[in-house]
């Protein structure tokens, strides 16, 4: 058992597909069932498989607001690009990051062009050893990303304490998945009939985090893994609770998954942050969606520690990032998409991000003819 | 972003710190997430930290599933699906 190459069988994955279809038929209205995936990791493996395509038109699928990196507000970046021009700062990141253009069109790319100390790390534990050799500067270290990636940032966090590291600190901008999911709900902009829930994600939180979205609801949620058998059976198994009009969690990872979570990373999370209001791109302030320092780790706050003036900040105009976070359209109705708007000149961070929905639609879905874009 | 990597544990030291291979070059990981994890173990593997130990045993029931599934199509006669595609 590898792990990866038994859940990409493709005699397996056609007959999903085959199942997929021949249950959806079943409906009683011929209307496509309408899914959203979450997580940005699940669309851009949509796209490479060329799914979306094979799953036409018995699924609709739509991508969520579920890219860390495109979800980032501009005034957040705005407060990051500021940071990092603060002398004897060195800021550290995640890869997409540096690329996310800020309210004016600025990157961290192009700081660190003028003279920024910026560098991008695998880890946050790469953030620490940096700080171990750099005593005489302070590393910031710019946190993005859901339940998956916080605990990490909270692990290296306690760590920094324990050691009592003095020149490291955290601006945090994470986020948190199940309020950005029932802020979709109830807004209601798109109609949906399930949810393809976000694997790595409910491998922290645990795949109970979900249960309100059948009881409050009434929306089923197939967690799922991301190879392209994990994301067919949670496909499968979703058509089929909505043609049995049965909505509940089906949790299709239970491999990496448990009903709750990892409890050692619920708990360093519950230690080092406090949960609050956080803005997301394309949705503004969602309450109790962000995960803040909590007082006892002020020292270790970037926002407290470095004070910025910060602008208003209006998104890039004719980027359409918003309304394709969430769900409202697919990348292809953006005027700007491929036309101004390329992995090369990103124009928003949906462009930027590999998870990002117009990058995966730009990189994939012209291709892709016959689906499973020559994998199997 | 939240891309996590299934790998196997080689070896575990004395600071809950794990060498796995990751496209096919050595590298530590962080194991304070997962301290049940032993040699032998794969581990979703996510910014250098461990975030869960994988379940043979769910990952095996899964496959069963899949391996029922095309059996039962093929009884049935099955839906002649390189026809469709
Ligand atoms: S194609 Fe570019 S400009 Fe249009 S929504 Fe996507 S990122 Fe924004």
């Amino acid at each position: 058992m590898k792990y990866i190459d038994e859940f990409r069988d493709p005699a397996l994955a056609r007959r999903l597909i085959a199942q997929i279809h021949a249950t959806a038929a079943r409906r009683a209205n011929a209307q496509p069932i309408r899914l959203m995936e979450f997580c940005g990791g699940h669309t851009h493996a949509i796209s490479r498989f060329g799914l979306r395509e094979l799953l036409a038109p018995a699924v609709e699928l739509r991508s969520g607001p579920g890219c860390p990196v495109c979800v980032t507000a501009a005034d957040d970046l705005d407060r990051a690009i500021a940071l990092a021009d603060v002398p004897d700062v060195i800021l550290t990141t995640f890869g997409d990051m540096v690329r996310v253009p800020g309210s004016r069109g600025q990157t961290l790319q192009a700081a660190a062009a003028h003279g920024a100390d910026v560098r991008i790390v695998y880890s946050p534990l790469d953030a620490l050893d940096i700080a171990r050799q750099h005593p005489q500067q302070e590393v910031v270290f710019l946190g993005v990303g859901f339940e998956t990636t916080a605990p990490g940032v909270a692990a290296a966090l306690l760590q920094a304490e324990a050691e009592a590291l003095p020149n490291f600190c955290l601006l945090s901008l994470h986020k948190l998945t199940p309020p950005a999911m029932r802020a979709i709900l109830d807004v209601g902009e798109v109609a949906l009939d399930g949810i393809i829930g976000p694997g790595h994600v409910s491998a922290i939180t645990g795949s109970a985090a979900w249960d309100f979205l059948p009881r409050e609801y009434a929306m089923p949620c197939a967690v799922a893994g991301f190879e392209p058998l994990d994301i067919l059976s949670a496909i499968d198994a979703l058509v089929q609770a909505v043609v049995a009009g049965e909505p509940a969690v089906i949790n299709t990872y239970a491999r990496g998954v448990r009903p709750e979570g990892n409890r050692v990373a619920q708990n360093m999370l519950a230690q080092v942050f406090e949960i609050g209001p956080a803005n997301w791109r394309g949705f503004g302030a969602i309450p109790d969606s962000g995960l803040t320092l909590r007082e006892n780790f002020a020292h270790r706050d970037a926002v407290r520690q470095f004070p910025v003036q910060l602008t208003p900040a209006p998104e890039p105009p004719g980027c359409r990032c918003g309304d394709v976070l969430r769900g409202v359209i697919v990348p292809t109705k953006c005027a700007l998409f491929r036309r101004v708007c390329t992995p090369r000149n990103p124009v928003g961070p949906c462009m930027v991000s590999a998870e990002g929905a117009c990058a995966a639609y730009f990189q994939y879905e012209r291709e892709c003819v016959n689906g499973l874009n020559g994998f199997f | 972003m939240c891309l996590a990597i299934p790998t196997q544990i080689i070896a575990i030291d004395e600071q809950q710190m794990a060498t796995v291979a990751l496209g096919g070059v050595e590298r530590r990981i962080s194991l304070v997430m997962t301290p049940e994890a032993q040699v032998g173990d794969y581990v979703l593997v996510h910014t250098g930290y461990a975030i869960s130990v994988l379940d043979p045993e769910e990952a095996q029931a899964s496959l069963e599933t899949f391996a029922e599934l095309a059996e039962i199509q093929a009884e049935l006669g099955g839906p002649a699906i390189d026809e469709i595609y």
